[in-house]
């Protein structure tokens, strides 16, 4: 701000802690809960200091799993949360950027009506096609597998148009250069087109990582045998009964480590993920 | 190097024919420049030569080889595009290598080839740059290295400065010449810009809605141009045109005003002839050829000379006199043709007469 207004400033500043507070609170109580031991959480008012159970109730969780509800240790929920994630960001990504290119610089039969037919998926969510999907997912035998969790989570409408609208944005001029130096469709692909879409790629890698990561209703389905439990899915699978039954420390300190990786991937990547939604590198 | 041929060649996008039919010869080592109005064809032509648009009929041949279905890398020609096409991840040095690259070069062929293309160029100190580090004369530079190291039988240009700014495009269509001059390779050049095309051409070839109007060299296409088109589009400012009617041995262009038809034409003249005359072909008052009474409308004092804008006849006259004679604007004025200076065209068909 250039002018220099101390009843605005300190509004604004009001302002942005109330914000600030509003969500950095639940999160702080989660992660206070995880430290406690269920006698202290169900004592009211609940303390707001974390206590001494930290590394109990984390190895606990991280090895043994809660004793009530489900008993499958968050170790292996964060392993299978992590391939799906990975393999649908990954995957999702892989199918997308070859897609788009065929549709933008290939000349082929049904072309508008393929890009068309891809489009209008995005009216489909899983949700809606859900029933189906698990019939075809039965059909094929792979509930309760990794292939399973991702797959049919694979396909994606939108990151192919994103990267059709991108590559529609790189001159024509430059795949005519690289047909006059030699290149094949598949080297233009490999040489050209995938490094000038790095950063998309990261960006869309970030977005897709935490779209996969809090998949729900998805592995809810289709995962019945707790090793293939996702650490979303462990979550729900421990708030077993009734409120005094549930091991509210335990899941708690769950809680916070399926926050973790997601956070993780966006400061990490954070610099690519801007970049990509902004940059112009043509 | 190589020779250029098309034979009978027409390019149709959809139902409408954009090029048609169209005979050009491009000799070994020889700089032709294709010059035409917008959306003329132009560039379709050129992109038909690369291999990057397939002719509807026709056929083109390269180095006497026909080409029409060999794919643009294997017809041993390199292309400059008007804004670069370079790849912008790679450094200049990658850029031109690329190509060599592709074609399994070995890696020291490489690096002599772009080097001397650096040193020709005087990139030496930006191959490790990024295209974006680049001004847009660098760039173009680079483009144009790219096509060098290729070492192909033909350089095709498509308007390679016209993005540029006038200074830079001066030094450049410098550039370009001397580079000519030293590789002595078959080049083709597409602009819309006929001082470009003046000063680099060997011979030009004037293109007007898919047909070429004329070709040679750019001197003969001032003194001799075949058309009416071709006789307003060369030449800065254009040519002046006074339609008029045929009187007895020559053409009435009002006021009473007759233009003597030179005794060779007189035959092949009809009812309706444009006569031409180049502003600078104008003297102030009586240089033997016929005269016209103006009333000036502007002047435009450039120094050296002076062009005087005037009405006649419901025509707008353009005159280039010398500079220290000049009227002023609204006074009276008299000029007169140089002797046998003025163009014939039949305003029909629009071919000069005799021609
Ligand atoms: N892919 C295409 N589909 C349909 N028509 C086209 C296509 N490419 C060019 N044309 C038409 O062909 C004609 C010639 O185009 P071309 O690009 O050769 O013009 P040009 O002489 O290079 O013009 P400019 O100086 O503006 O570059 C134009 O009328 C254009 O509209
Ligand atoms: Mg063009």
């Amino acid at each position: 701000m250039v002018e220099n207004r101390p009843v605005r400033d300190v509004l604004a500043h009001a302002v942005l802690i109330t914000g600030v507070l509003l969500v950095a609170f639940p999160l702080w109580v989660t992660f206070v809960a995880s430290t406690l031991t269920f006698e202290q959480i169900v004592t009211v008012p609940m303390p707001l200091w974390p206590g001494d159970h930290f590394l109990a109730n984390y190895t606990q969780v991280l090895t043994a799993g809660s004793e009530k509800g489900s008993s499958a240790p968050v170790s292996t929920m964060l392993v299978n949360s992590l391939i799906m994630a990975l393999s649908i960001a990954t995957g999702k990504i892989a199918i997308s950027i070859l897609s788009a290119f065929a549709i933008v610089y290939f000349r082929f039969p049904g072309r508008s009506f393929f890009f068309w037919s891809v489009f209008v998926t995005l009216m489909l969510p899983v949700e809606v096609r859900i029933i189906p999907t698990f019939k075809v997912a039965s059909d094929l035998g792979i509930l309760n597998t990794h292939v399973g969790l991702a797959l049919p989570l694979i396909a994606s409408a939108t990151a192919t148009f994103l990267f059709r609208q991108f590559f529609m944005t790189i001159p024509d001029e430059l795949a005519e250069a690289a047909r006059i130096d030699g290149a094949g469709p598949v080297r233009f692909f490999i040489d050209v087109v995938l490094p000038l879409s790095k950063t998309h790629m990261a960006a869309l890698f970030v977005i897709l990582f935490i779209y996969g990561w809090n998949q729900y209703l998805w592995p809810l389905l289709i995962t019945t045998s707790e090793s293939m439990y996702t650490v979303v899915i462990g979550i729900k699978r421990m708030i077993a009964g009734g409120d005094a039954s549930n091991e509210w420390h335990l899941i708690m300190a769950t809680a916070m480590m399926a926050l973790m990786p997601p956070a993780l991937v966006v400061v990490l990547m954070q610099k690519w993920f801007v970049k990509g939604l902004v940059e112009t590198e043509k | 190097m190589a020779e250029i041929s098309l034979q009978g060649v027409t390019k149709s996008f959809g139902k409408t024919e954009v090029i048609h039919t169209t005979d050009i010869t491009i000799n070994d080592g020889e700089f032709v420049v294709m010059v035409g109005p917008s959306g003329c064809g132009k560039s379709t032509i050129l992109r038909m030569i690369a291999g990057l648009e397939t002719s509807t009929t026709g056929e083109i041949r390269i180095a006497g080889k026909r080409v029409n279905e060999v794919e643009p890398k294997d017809r041993n020609i390199a292309m400059v595009f008007q804004n670069y096409a370079l790849y912008p991840h790679m450094s200049v040095y990658d850029n031109m290598a690329y190509g060599l690259k592709i074609r399994k070069l070995a890696k020291d062929d490489i690096e002599r080839r772009v080097q001397r293309a650096a040193k020709i160029l005087e990139l030496g100190q930006y191959l490790k740059r990024k295209p974006r580090e680049l001004s847009g004369g660098q760039r173009q530079r680079v483009a144009m290295g790219r096509a060098i190291v290729r070492e192909p039988a033909a350089f095709l240009f498509d308007e390679p400065l016209s993005n540029l700014d006038a200074k830079l495009r001066v030094q450049m269509r410098l550039e370009i010449q001397k580079l000519h001059r030293e590789l002595r390779t078959t080049s083709v050049y597409v602009t819309h810009d006929q001082v470009e095309a003046m000063t680099l051409a060997n011979r030009m070839i004037v293109i007007n809605a898919g047909v070429v109007e004329q070709i040679g060299a750019p001197l003969e296409v001032y003194d001799n141009p075949a058309s009416l088109f071709v006789a307003g589009f060369i030449g800065s400012p254009s040519m002046n045109f006074l339609p008029g009617l045929r009187s007895g041995d020559g053409v009435e262009v009002g006021e009473g005003l007759v233009v003597p038809l030179p005794p060779e034409i007189r035959g092949s003249a009809g009812e309706q002839v444009t006569v031409g005359v180049r502003p600078e072909h104008f003297v102030a008052g009586d240089g033997g050829g016929p005269r016209f009474k103006l009333r000036v409308d502007t002047v435009e004092a450039l120094g050296a000379d002076s062009l005087l804008h005037a009405g006649f006849n419901g025509s707008h006259l353009v005159v280039r006199i010398e500079g220290h004679s000049t009227p002023r604007a609204g006074s009276e004025f008299e000029v007169s043709v140089l002797p046998g200076k003025a163009y014939f065209f039949d305003t029909g068909t629009g071919k000069r007469l005799g021609a």
